[in-house]
């Protein structure tokens, strides 16, 4: 094991590189907040790897004082894969934007996913595409105004969360960009799960798409639009702390209700199991004006990961043959001497 | 349980022959792929040299009795060396209509025709497309015509096996390897012992199948029909002493990256997505996890390539493997490893034709590919195999180049040099030279663009290297500190240096042998990749007449060898036979101002000596 010789701080994990993100971006409150968190999670800048694809987001990597990998659009999960069938014991980051991730890169975030490869993979997801100046996403609302729709989009928008859901995905989570408290939480629990660790972060585009999460993330609606779900804890939420969350009689989908009215207890608000793969599926649907928004970890159920499944393999073989001779290898099979 | 195979008794003197065509035809589903491949471990085991060309449809199992559905194997072997597949069939083995009907055109005058009559009923005869039966009418009086009802001497000889009727005729390869082991008086022993060994667990399949071989054969020795079965002798071959093996260009090419990783100290992960007919090197090398080998089945080609240079960040080496469309769409990928300067090694057995193309069909039509085929300027290394055997050794020296330059290696083969298998002396594996990889450690003046002065090749610092810590991507970087920079000089340098790297390659590589003949002449005649062996012969042909031809074959694409300007401007006529329509006589026109002339071949099929000659004929005006 590597000794750390001296407590690292955040500063440890910042480059010297000129920060190139537009002044207000989002992006700056989450590199502070993974700097910060880089030291808590006992992280060495020489074995950890930030790979990123192409867009804002993607410029991550430059930021990080670590080894980092920006390399083309969509494509990171894929080089991160490769990373971790090489050296394993690389601490592996991904990080990318709802284009990268969810357009242009699904297929490899599905595949990477479903394959339960040990990496963190963060989602910036601002409902736009920045680097391109303005055009709509993947996951922009019906309706989105952009140069490429001016009349609004006519799209049905994806759910990171219910994707990664559907894809296998054994940790699923949620934060926004700004929440300097529950984000490190996020990004700790990403870090520990092993497995692939799918974390979406809303995260504000001050140019393109201002405000867009603002009918959950405005410090004015915030607690009644907001569920921080924790496990084995009831889903309590609101301003009085009297909101809460519970199945609806005899249909299969989640109503929000209040304590203390019509009857409602404590009792009758459903505490969150984030090994319940139908529960997650619940919360990350949750996208109505009559329910929250639900953040925290919807969902984390650990299975074995691919490398190490990939790594056990081989060293099955091994022992079958610990002496792999190059030599015998070509004469395998008929031979004959001339 | 299995019978033993008796030594042939010759009665009648076996008629000698310096070289023989034999081609294997059927269904899809009729196994002539593994007659042909127990047929060419007799004719290496019997000591002939010897070439193949198995040839099949793209579809698994396509409707029986169709001419699409027909697969071949065809076997060149004799007493001398052997270079191509052969011209013309000497004996062909048609199990249905639609065989002949396929094959037969290829079949030389006077040949040897051996038909299944079993399976000659007028509906299998209209499915091939032929108006009446040929055996009744005058179809095949040029050719020696031996009928045997293969089907139902298939269905006797195992009978007693008590397979059903259907597995029953799946004997009928056996029966006619028997046969043609009889004709040419090799041993079945090593094809029972290989049926033994396949069905060890189902007994029952190796008793019949060895039944139907050994009546084959017997069928053969006691002739119960009219007119012999013709016999031959073939004499073993004067080849150079030493330990033989068969080897396919998918062995030898993936046997080669496992021997050059390890020269290079390095361990492979190989990243790939099936397609035809890059397959077999992804399969072989999925079965050589205790030599250090990593093997990643991709959701897609362009993940392949991905989870490859990943690879190479981290410190194994990456590699990828396809075929035509697929490279097509690594390419963006492939810019990024140029970028980015990471050694990656990407094989591209070619296949025939635009998009989809003729999956399971040779050509050579991804030159330009692979030399020019990225966006901006991406200069690469490009290395092409000649022969199945050649691909080991080309392998090995594509890892050595990718680790040396710090520089994406392709290496073109073809489907041909995939599929096709050749006797091969097998190396020993201690005489290649190693060419150890050196990671940076040293913290002191370090940065990611940092360069060997020679080489022009950056530093190679892997994640989990203390101290060098650092971020590389597909921006420009600065020449002096590898960070990301959009200055207009220092991309001008850094095209400039790139491009110098490539091209400072070729002091790195031998200087271009010409294979026959002199160093000028009338005509060279230069070739690359799998058209070596037919314009090899071709060229004997006509210098045994005494014309001043000379063949040149490349095995370095790109940087071409340095001294390959001045030979080929020491001859009057260069002739550059390629199955595409033009590229690498394009290459030489351009880079050096040669009146290259291109004699193209885009048929799916392997040249023809014939085809070669003749092109070198008509300008010797001879």
């Amino acid at each position: 094991m590597n000794v750390v010789p001296q407590q690292l701080t955040a500063k440890d994990f910042a480059t010297d590189q000129e920060v190139r993100w537009c002044p207000g971006c989002g992006d700056y409150a989450i590199l502070k907040a993974l700097q910060r968190t880089m030291p808590e999670i006992g992280a060495t800048p020489e074995k950890t790897v930030f790979v990123s694809g192409i867009g804002c987001a993607a410029r991550f990597p430059y930021y990080m004082e670590t080894y980092g990998f920006h390399t083309i659009h969509g494509r990171a999960p894929a080089f991160a894969t490769g990373i971790k069938l090489s050296n394993p014991e690389l601490d592996v980051w991904v990080v990318g934007g709802d284009g990268d991730m969810l357009s242009i890169g699904g297929n490899h975030l599905m595949h990477t996913l479903r394959r339960n490869v040990d990496l963190q993979i963060l989602i910036f997801n601002n409902e736009i595409y920045g680097l391109t100046k303005g055009q709509y996403s993947p996951t922009s609302r019906v309706g989105t105004r952009s140069p490429s729709t001016p009349q609004g989009s006519v799209e049905a928008p994806v759910s990171a969360a219910l994707f990664a859901l559907g894809s296998g995905a054994r940790f699923v989570a949620r934060s926004v960009d700004t929440d300097l408290k529950h984000l490190p939480i996020m990004f700790k629990r990403a870090h520990e799960h092993r497995g692939a660790s799918l974390l979406e972060i809303f995260q504000n585009c001050i140019v393109y798409n201002d405000g867009v999460f603002d009918s959950f993330k405005a410090p004015s609606v915030a607690s009644e639009r907001q569920v921080r779900v924790e496990h084995g804890k009831p889903m309590i939420f609101g301003a009085e702390k009297n909101r809460g969350l519970r199945m609806r009689a005899g249909v299969f989908e989640i109503e929000a209700v209040t304590v203390g009215e019509d009857g409602v207890t404590v009792d009758d608000i459903l505490v969150h199991d984030e090994t319940n793969r139908v529960m997650a599926n619940l919360l990350a649907s949750m996208d109505s004006d009559q329910l929250p928004v639900a953040l925290g970890v919807l969902y984390c159920n650990p299975a074995p990961t691919y490398e190490a499944s990939v790594l056990d393999q081989a060293a099955d073989v091994r022992a079958k043959s610990p002496n792999a001779d190059l030599n015998k290898l070509l004469r395998s099979g008929y031979t004959w001497t001339v | 349980m299995a019978s033993t195979a008796a030594v042939a008794e010759i009665r009648t003197p076996r008629e000698a022959r310096e070289s023989v065509v034999v081609r294997f035809a059927g269904d899809s589903g009729d196994g002539m792929q593994l007659t042909g491949g127990q047929f060419t471990q007799a004719a290496a085991l019997a000591g002939n040299d010897l070439a193949t060309f198995p040839d099949f449809p793209a579809e698994i199992r396509a409707p029986t009795g169709t001419t699409f559905g027909v697969s071949s194997f065809q076997i060149n072997f004799g007493g001398r060396r052997i270079k191509t597949s052969g011209d013309a069939i000497d004996v062909l083995v048609a199990m249905n209509p639609a065989a002949l009907k396929v094959e037969l055109g290829n079949v030389r005058d006077g040949g040897v025709i051996i038909v299944d009559v079993g399976s000659f009923s007028d509906r299998n005869v209209k499915r091939a497309g032929f108006a009446s039966n040929p055996l009744e009418d005058k179809t095949l009086n040029a050719y020696r015509v031996i009928e045997i009802d293969v089907s139902a001497l298939t269905m006797e000889a195992v009978k007693e096996s008590g397979l059903g009727k259907k597995d029953a005729l799946r004997c009928k390869n056996l029966w006619t390897l028997g046969l043609v082991y009889w004709m040419y008086a090799r041993d079945r022993q090593p094809t029972v012992d290989w049926l033994n060994k396949k069905f060890a667990k189902q007994s029952g399949l190796a008793t019949a199948n060895i039944a139907a071989l050994n009546a084959g054969h017997a069928f053969g020795e006691t002739a119960e029909m009219e007119g012999d079965v013709p016999t031959y002798s073939v004499a073993a071959a004067k080849i150079e002493p030493g330990e033989y093996r068969t080897v396919s260009g998918g062995e030898a090419l993936a046997w080669g990256l496992v021997v050059g990783a390890h020269k290079a100290g390095l361990k492979i992960m190989f990243g790939s997505y099936p397609i035809t007919p890059a397959s077999p090197i992804l399969h072989i090398l999925a079965r050589l996890k205790q030599y250090g080998v990593v093997t990643f089945q991709a959701e897609d080609e362009i993940a392949a390539v991905c989870s490859a240079i990943g690879a190479s960040f981290a410190g194994h080496l990456g590699i990828t493997s396809s075929s035509g469309p697929g490279i097509a769409l690594k390419g963006e990928a492939i810019g990024l490893a140029i970028s980015t300067e990471l050694p990656l090694i990407v094989v591209n057995s070619q296949r025939a034709g635009p998009s989809t193309g003729l999956p399971t069909k040779t050509e050579q039509s991804d030159l330009y590919q692979a030399v020019y085929g990225r966006n901006a300027d991406a200069p690469l290394v490009v290395l092409a195999s000649r022969s199945p055997s050649d691909c080991f050794e080309t392998a090995v020296e594509v890892v050595r180049l990718a680790t040396k330059y710090m520089t994406p290696v392709m290496l073109l083969t073809d489907g041909y040099i995939a599929n096709a298998a050749e006797p091969w002396l097998i190396p020993d594996v201690d005489d290649v030279a190693p060419f150890g990889v050196k990671f940076r450690t040293e913290v002191e003046g370090f940065h990611p663009f940092h360069r060997d002065e020679k080489t022009l090749a950056r530093n190679w610092a892997i994640p989990g290297t203390p101290g060098l810590e650092h971020r590389i991507g597909g921006i420009e970087k600065d020449y002096d500190s590898g960070h990301i920079s959009y200055d207009a000089t220092n991309h001008q340098r850094m095209t400039d240096t790139r491009k110098a790297k490539i091209d400072g390659i070729a002091n790195d590589i031998p200087e271009q042998a010409v294979e026959q003949g002199e160093t000028s002449g009338d005509i060279a005649v230069v070739g690359w990749g799998s058209t070596y062996g037919p314009i090899d012969r071709a060229v004997s042909n006509v210098r045994a007449e005494g014309h001043a031809v000379s063949h040149i074959h490349l095995r370095h694409i790109w940087p071409l060898p340095r001294n390959l300007g001045s030979l080929l401007a020491s001859f009057k006529t260069v002739l550059v036979p390629e199955m595409n329509t033009g590229q690498l006589v394009t290459v030489l026109r351009a880079e050096y101002l040669v009146p290259a002339e291109k004699v193209s071949k885009v048929s799916g099929q392997p040249f023809k000596i014939a085809e070669i000659e003749s092109a070198i004929r008509a300008r010797l005006g001879a």
